[in-house]
């Protein structure tokens, strides 16, 4: 309780020196509104649906994007981990690609398939797949042989040792594959949104863009705002849990 | 199909005292490419195991004890040679030769329930109620029913030990091969489980085969004592423990046995001192 009121201390402070700059006029107020106007945006936005139709639109491209990338991902890990050619062709590749930071794709997603909903999913797919590939892979490397050979000793191979012995083993890397996937496809998705227009829906990114077009800077801040808290719900709700369990089980250390 | 009462029934089936195996090792080679060269960890090594019997392998570090012990686990391949389990020739790992392993292999991501009763669940014709009860019988029987749903973690090592016992005894196997299972243990954890593991040995009726460098270890709990040469890899002697059980390790009828086996175990070292590799 007491941490919770720390931290609602701090936020409402942040709030009031904002405020404060606010009233202090040293930026025009078309560059810096107040964090009442900011509100008002929030809740006209809400009020008419705009909000929720773009948050919809873009947690729709994000999860359908993420989840394939888990669903290739994954496998190919296994693949590179178990096999030296798949690990020197895929596992090579996969480790060149995941330093190309995954707005580059965004150009060739374009050319591709134009303006569609496809160019933004297979963005969103790119920022997942191969970071997904490479936790995986090192989990699985990383699991120590006793564990097969004790497995073995019990009558467990094949799908049953992947399944039940190296793919829990591997967990802690294959989660923060995860996280780090879901930070990279859920950067790309707002910068190909902010960079493109969609026709057949306007996400969070098109609302931040045309927030600028219009010089509204209480709309481009009131986005930023929701597209950071949707960032810290899907840590809190999703992963957090799972890391949780983990550090319990495993015994690491909790941060 | 629908008997009633036929989970029970199963459960106390598999509980049942199995006849152990006996084994046979019969001139097993083996070597390992180092880079120095070929070494031979084994050199055509034989022995005979009784069904029930308790035999332990003494022998320095690197002497080959625990590549031997692999190879009856079905977990490495002999060079040449073959080990026979009740007459049948050993091919790869199965569950009727069970592994204790020095560092406890428990699996971080289950529990200590779940650790017992992962070997069970490989168990064709078992129910999952047969499972747990299974389970369940042999947590009790290590004294560690409390710790059920404890993660491994949380265990003294003492404790992940009797776990491993648990788990490797769960399945029912007829053979149990323990590689220096205790070596990391402190001393009283140790002599606690000298204690439990000659009742266990008693009351489950298994072939057990135990790896050990520590002399005294191997006269406590042996029938046989069979002493390795290393360099390469030999059985040089063997030593007969015909004292009553449960025996105690610091009883002075024990010492006798295990001074004589330290003497013998010396002029190993010294032999191999003075004869180049």
């Amino acid at each position: 309780m007491k941490r919770f009121l720390l931290a609602a201390a701090f936020f409402a402070v942040l709030v009031l020196l904002w405020e404060a700059a606010y009233r202090a006029k040293i930026w025009s107020p078309v560059l810096l509104p107040s964090p009442s106007q900011v509100v008002t945006y929030l809740e006209g936005a809400a009020a008419d649906g705009t909000l929720a139709r773009a948050t919809v639109i873009t947690m729709r491209r994000l999860l359908i994007g993420y989840f394939i990338g888990l669903v290739v991902g994954l496998p190919l890990g296994l693949l590179t981990a178990r096999w030296k050619l798949f690990g020197d062709t895929i596992g090579t590749l996969a480790l060149g690609l995941q330093t190309l930071p995954s707005v580059c794709w965004v150009p060739l997603a374009l050319l591709w398939f134009g303006q569609t909903e496809a160019a933004m999913l297979f963005v969103v797919v790119m920022g997942t797949l191969w970071s997904v590939i490479i936790a995986t892979e090192t989990g699985v490397r990383n699991v120590p042989p006793i564990y097969r050979r004790a497995a073995l000793t019990m009558g467990s191979k094949r799908l049953h040792m992947w399944f039940k012995v190296i793919l829990p083993a591997a967990l802690p890397f294959i989660v923060s594959g995860m996280k780090q996937g879901w930070a990279f496809a859920w950067r790309s998705l707002m910068a190909a949104e902010i960079f493109v227009t969609i026709l057949t829906g306007f996400g969070l990114g098109q609302l931040l863009h045309y927030g600028r077009e219009l010089s509204a800077m209480e709309q481009v801040i009131g986005i930023m705002i929701v597209i950071v808290v949707i960032g810290l719900l899907a840590d809190k709700i999703f992963f957090s849990p799972i890391e949780r369990f983990l550090h319990r089980r495993w015994g690491t250390s909790q941060a | 199909m629908l008997r009633a009462g036929r989970h029970h029934s199963s459960a106390t089936e598999e509980l049942q005292i199995i006849p152990p195996s006996k084994l046979s090792v019969e001139g097993v080679s083996k070597s390992f490419r180092s880079a120095s060269g070929n070494v031979l960890a084994l050199d055509r090594v034989s022995l005979k195991v009784a069904e029930g019997e308790f035999v332990c392998l003494v022998g320095t570090s690197g002497c080959g004890k625990t590549t031997l012990l692999n190879i009856i686990a079905g977990l490495e391949k002999a060079d040449s040679g073959a080990v026979l389990a009740d007459g049948k020739p050993v091919t790869g790992p199965g569950r009727e030769r069970l592994v204790m392993f020095q560092e406890p292999a428990l699996f971080p991501w289950l529990d200590v329930f779940g650790n017992v009763l992962f070997g069970l669940k490989l168990k064709p014709n078992l129910t999952n109620e047969d499972r747990r009860e299974v389970a369940k019988y042999y947590l009790e029987l290590v004294g560690l029913s409390r710790f059920e749903h404890a993660n491994i973690h949380e265990l003294s090592g003492g404790m992940k030990q009797r776990v491993s016992l648990a788990r490797a005894l769960a399945p029912n196997p007829r053979v149990l091969l323990m590689d220096e299972p205790f070596a990391a243990l402190d001393a009283l954890t140790r002599e606690q489980l000298y204690g439990d593991i000659q009742e266990i040995w008693k009351a489950r009726r298994k072939t057990i085969v135990f790896v050990t460098h520590n002399v005294r270890e191997a006269a406590c709990l042996g029938d046989r004592v069979l002493l390795f040469s290393p360099h390469p890899g030999r059985i040089q002697e063997e030593f007969t423990v015909n004292l009553p059980r449960p025996r105690d390790i610091n009883s002075v009828d024990l010492a006798a046995h295990a001074t004589q086996i330290t003497k013998a175990l010396k002029s190993a070292g010294k032999a191999e001192a003075i004869a180049p590799k």
